[in-house]
């Protein structure tokens, strides 16, 4: 028999608004209102999805997140979200649902023959089959892919997350996760004090367990109940389809709200979800408690679900799971169940292993349940879905089958754990309660509260009161005021005390009854991790997967653990639990990347000269967030390789003009700024004049090299340094550290301007000629000499602009860097670009500044890469002796020192047309082996060196010990090895005449 | 996710800021090799409260000493790192 809707009832849907959707292609019908799940069953669909390992099938076994059975890809296309638990997804118009882990389909599975061959798939048999015999052959390589492909859940898309998500911050006095009766009451209280109140519910209905209910609450009629506590909720803040998936420190929650997910045309600007990083005032934990299974023989069938799973049905979504039920118990909260169920027209009976004449039984049976007092359920019959159920009375610790009952539906209440995740993320030890066969949470951190079931409240009154008195006390915490004296009833509320069964066994039968559906974990691969020694619960948990599916354990780790508890003969506080960890139901990974994805993955800076260089073909290269102008398109036939020998040799011949605007500006000014920098500085500082510039470099504390630029002296107490595009932040936060933290009485201060200044370097023999018409200053040798700095006036069209002029060469040549406020950089470019066209030159990129460089032997942040010395990077002769400053203590130290430490050199292959790429290992000739003698750093044509390949590097003992030598460049990533000679970096130009020219 | 309290911007989340370093003295700059391998390598990792410098890096850039513990990462206070502009800062509250 198959599930089917009922005439009448379902306080949860509105029949007359039919919804279709898609299960396994074929067209199905639910109404507003249903979950999947609920929709799925009125449509008589019962296997639903196959199990992990073994493939048995599997159909709707819970309404909620515990759900171990049901699991389905929802979804198509890049879309598609495998795993989906059917009775958390809304259902909605137009909504597509597959099976998976099943071929065919999931009700008729060839996967299932390994259900037969199960015995070699127990718990660790992966493990074990890596360690047998023929493990690293052939054979087993095949056999390792066959099993990889049979054990399985759903498939993701391989496609990008097309969805969007965002992240909002919020706050509130009381935040109340759960909507049942403890959570609207304990909202109700908050409110009525006029405190600012959120209440977050996983489900898209608000009401939690009331909306199964069909009874009375504190006089009313449940639905009526709810819709006056909604109404008195009214000034609070009800968040639906929202979980809070984690609590951390400081109280901090993060809830997940699905925002579109049941809508069948959501609006493109809405994101599929939202992360809400919440700090309340304080935290009140309604979250419920979630019922168990018990362990049968075939306790997984499709029919076999939990006792208050099938009232929900019933009750919420008027959906029956079949026409005949058993339900199996060991505590009362399941005749409730049991009494929705028959006055649904379902013909039940309840097991219960506790003995006669109790009133939940008496009640019960008042309503026409049948009740077997002493029994329990020992095998669940029906090969493809459950169709009876032999039982039997306990005897001695095991069943005797003695009855079978034609049954379609195999409910279980095996007791109720209360939901204590959540402050078991903040890391509190669940503690044991025996009474109630629960574990329960140990005292909450500051700030949080338990209440309702998630207390071990088990009845609807002692909730209520219960979640009264905890309100009071979030009142009283952040108003000072006591509204009433509510006593905190206790935890309970069964009449008749629970009775622990996790098992049924009989005495000389083995059973497949399993306790984690979703993993294929069965009672015997607890027993056998038991007995080959993973007696800890966590190594238990690893070696058997216990509740490492998708439910992380909701369904089945408390019988797990005591299952582990009785194979040990110990009890379960000596057992333990496994530690929670948030989420507590999966978030997709998108969201927590919030807006941060595509584009807005990180910030894009372009410099002023931005447009102006795209309208004339350059080219951008990525460097950290900037975009740089990396070359220059003039033809259609011209890429990289030949424009950046194009441009490198116009700046070698005649002029070339190139964006350094990304360099880091710092304004450092103050009194103390000369001696703030000689600290700062190998190099002295304090005796630079005024309109002079000095290039120097900085170590970190530890004595490598940390960054280098020039620094412009501008007045008295006022200098201009620049720092490495890419590490400009960092040294700006640095010198920020030093003044703040380490040097408090240097009265200096630090201001990044590098967005402030636009700035060009003109390079080329040909530079001053360019420059000198377009100012109003002399920018003579004898008036701007190296290093000189000149602040003047350039002719634009319509008028003048500011601008400061350092001559600075990074090139080697006669070279001037000039810079404006940022606001006149296009017009800058636009004056200078025709000015240097027509000196013969071009504008040029960042390829041929970096060839220029090389040819000159400049560092860069390549050679600087927090690995190197003053001495390794040529420059130990900067080092004052005169002053302190960072790092020159402990670069002194004697592995710092070594005259064979990796230095900086030229390399040129010793036959012409070879090439070698950075990155590639420098090896003494013939002798490719180990970490090998140095490494390359930057490759370049040379066109100083008649267009050679030229790269520079380090190589152990530098150009003292290796130069005019051959070595071989071994790349064993491209398989390439090249002999190269090893020169000095500093061949070109090498006294600077081209420079001071 | 914690809470910082800036002293001059008030609360804000922990994602503005920067860990810089142990808030610690340095010896001074010509002191002997021994001191400066001990300040730079030779570090404790202490479980419980501690005294770190942090950096409002998204906010004022203000260099900030907090009172941390490193186990249950409460913040037990946070204040400037440069003593004229704590004393601002109080002054300012004043």
């Amino acid at each position: 028999m198959t599930g089917y809707r009922l005439q009448s009832g379902g306080s949860g849907i509105t029949r007359d608004e039919p919804l279709r959707f898609t299960w396994d292609g074929e067209a199905c019908q639910g109404v507003q209102g249903d979950s999947l799940a609920s929709a799925l069953m009125s449509c008589g669909k019962r296997t639903v999805a196959r199990g992990f390992k073994y493939h048995r099938p599997r159909g709707i076994m819970s309404a909620g997140p515990e759900e171990g059975g049901a699991l389905v890809t929802v979804g198509e296309g890049a879309r598609r979200e495998p795993n989906a638990k059917t009775p958390c997804i809304e259902l909605y118009d137009g909504l597509v649902a597959t099976g998976q882990n099943a071929w065919p389909n999931v009700r008729f599975d060839l996967g299932q023959v390994n259900d037969v061959f199960s015995r070699f798939f127990s718990a660790g048999f992966y493990y074990k089959t890596f360690m047998g015999v023929g493990r690293g052959t052939w054979e087993w390589m095949q056999f390792e892919k066959i099993i990889r492909r049979a054990a399985g859940m759903g498939a993701a898309s391989h496609e990008a997350d097309p969805a969007s998500y965002e992240y909002v911050h919020d706050f509130c006095d009381v935040l109340v996760v759960g909507s049942g009766p403890a959570g609207l009451a304990a909202a109700e209280a908050c409110v009525a004090e006029e405190l600012d109140v959120m209440v977050v519910e996983q489900d898209f209905a608000l009401g939690g367990s009331l909306l199964a209910c069909t009874g009375q609450v504190e006089g009313q009629l449940a639905p009526a109940w709810l819709t006056a506590r909604l109404e008195a909720l009214k000034g609070a803040r009800l968040l639906p389809r929202t979980t809070a998936f984690g609590l951390y420190d400081t109280n901090v929650v993060g809830l997940y709200e699905k925002v579109t997910d049941h809508l069948a045309h959501p609006h493109e600007a809405l994101p599929r979800g939202r992360i809400r990083i919440v700090r309340p005032g304080r935290i009140i934990l309604a979250t419920g408690a979630l019922e168990r299974p018990i362990a049968f023989g075939n306790n997984d069938r499709p029919g076999c679900m939990l006792a208050h799973g099938a009232q929900t049905y019933v009750n919420r979504f008027a959906v029956a799971p079949g026409k005949q039920a058993v339900i199996a118990t060991n505590n009362d909260g399941a005749y409730a169940s049991a009494m929705a169920l028959e006055a649904a027209g379902i013909n039940t009976t309840v097991l219960d292993v506790r003995p006669n004449g109790h009133a939940a039984a008496e009640e019960a049976a008042g309503a026409g349940v049948k009740v077997r007092a002493g029994y329990v359920p020992v095998r669940a019959q029906g090969s493809k879905s459950a169709t009876g159920i032999e039982i039997g009375p306990m005897e001695n610790g095991h069943a005797r089958s003695s009855d079978r009952i034609f049954t379609d539906i195999v409910a279980m209440s095996g007791g109720w754990s209360p939901a204590i995740h959540l402050v078991s993320h903040r890391g509190v030890k669940p503690v044991w309660d025996a009474e109630h066969c629960c574990f329960v949470s140990g005292e909450p951190p500051e700030g949080v509260a338990l209440t309702g079931s998630a207390a071990a409240q088990f009845s609807t009154e002692r909730c209520l009161d219960h979640a009264r008195a905890t309100a009071e006390d979030a009142i009283h915490a952040l108003t000072g005021r006591r509204t009433r004296n509510a006593e905190r009833p206790d935890p309970g509320g069964w009449e008749t005390p629970i009775h622990a069964l996790w098992e049924v066994t009989l005495k000389d039968e083995k059973l497949k009854s399993f306790i984690d559906p979703q993993h294929d974990v069965t009672t015997e691969d607890v027993r056998l991790a038991a007995r080959e020694g993973y007696a800890s619960v966590e190594h238990m948990k690893r070696y058997t997967t216990l509740g490492m599916a998708t439910d992380q354990g909701k369904m089945g780790g408390v019988i797990g653990l005591a299952l582990l508890a009785d194979a040990l003969e110990q009890s379960i506080p000596e057992t333990g639990i496994t530690t929670f960890r948030p989420p507590y139901t999966p978030v997709p990974i998108g969201a927590f990347a919030g807006r941060a994805s595509g584009a807005h993955w990180k910030p894009i800076r372009r410099t002023p000269f931005h447009e102006v260089l795209e309208e004339t073909g350059f080219r951008f290269l990525d460097v950290g967030v900037w975009k740089r102008a990396w070359w220059q398109k003039t033809r259609p036939d011209e890429y990289l390789d030949s424009a950046y020998v194009r441009e490198t040799r116009n700046v070698r011949e005649r002029v070339g003009m190139v964006d350094v605007t990304t360099l880091g500006k710092i304004a450092v000014q103050g009194p103390d700024a000369a001696e703030f920098l000689n600290r700062v500085y190998v190099n002295g500082f304090g005796k630079l004049p005024v309109g002079k510039c000095r290039y120097g470099v900085m170590l970190r504390d530890d004595g490598i090299v940390f960054d280098d630029g020039v620094t412009w002296r501008l007045g008295e107490e006022e200098f201009l340094m620049t720092a490495t595009t890419a590490h400009a932040a960092t040294v700006m936060a640095w010198l920020e550290m030093l003044l703040q933290s380490r040097w408090p009485d240097l009265r200096v201060h630090v201001a990044s301007t590098t967005d402030q200044w636009a700035g060009v370097a003109v390079a080329g023999p040909r530079a001053r000629e360019v420059l000198q018409p377009l100012l109003t200053g002399d920018l003579s040798n004898e008036a701007v000499p190296f290093m000189g700095i000149l602040q003047a006036e350039m002719k634009v069209e319509g008028g003048t602009i500011p601008v400061t002029i350092a001559r600075i060469s990074f090139s080697g040549e006669q070279a001037f860097e000039v810079m404006t406020p940022a606001d006149w950089g296009p017009i800058l470019w636009k004056t200078l670009a025709p000015a240097v066209e027509a000196a013969g030159g071009s504008p040029y990129g960042v390829e041929a500044l970096g060839a220029l460089r090389i040819e000159k032997g400049h560092v860069t942040g390549a050679e600087l890469d927090g690995r190197v010395t003053l001495e390794d990077a040529g420059l130990g002769k900067m080092a004052s002796s005169k002053k302190p400053f960072i790092g020159n203590v402990l670069r002194k130290r004697p592995d710092l020192t070594r005259e064979d430490r990796p230095q900086l050199a030229h390399f040129v292959p010793v036959n012409d047309g070879e090439r070698f790429s950075i990155g590639a290992i420098v090896c003494e000739n013939g002798k490719i082996e180990g970490h090998g003698i140095g490494w390359i750093t930057g490759v370049t044509v040379a066109p100083v060196l008649d267009d050679k390949w030229l790269g520079i590097g380090f190589v152990a003992g530098g150009p003292a010990a290796w130069e005019g030598k051959t070595v071989t460049i071994a790349d064993p990533v491209r398989g390439r090895n090249t002999e190269v000679r090893v020169m000095s970096a500093h061949q070109y130009d090498p006294k600077g005449e081209r420079m001071h020219g | 996710m914690l809470l910082i309290n800036c002293p001059f911007c008030g609360p804000r989340d922990h994602s503005e800021f920067t860990y810089v370093d142990v808030a610690m003295t340095y010896p001074a700059l010509d002191a002997p090799e021994k001191e400066w391998f001990e300040a730079v390598f030779l570090r404790e990792n202490p479980k419980g409260r501690v005294f770190e410098l942090w950096q409002h890096t998204l906010g004022c850039r203000s260099l900030l000493i907090l009172e941390r513990d490193t186990l249950t990462h409460e913040i037990f206070s946070v204040r400037m790192a440069h003593p004229g502009m704590q004393a601002a800062c109080e002054e300012n509250v004043a």
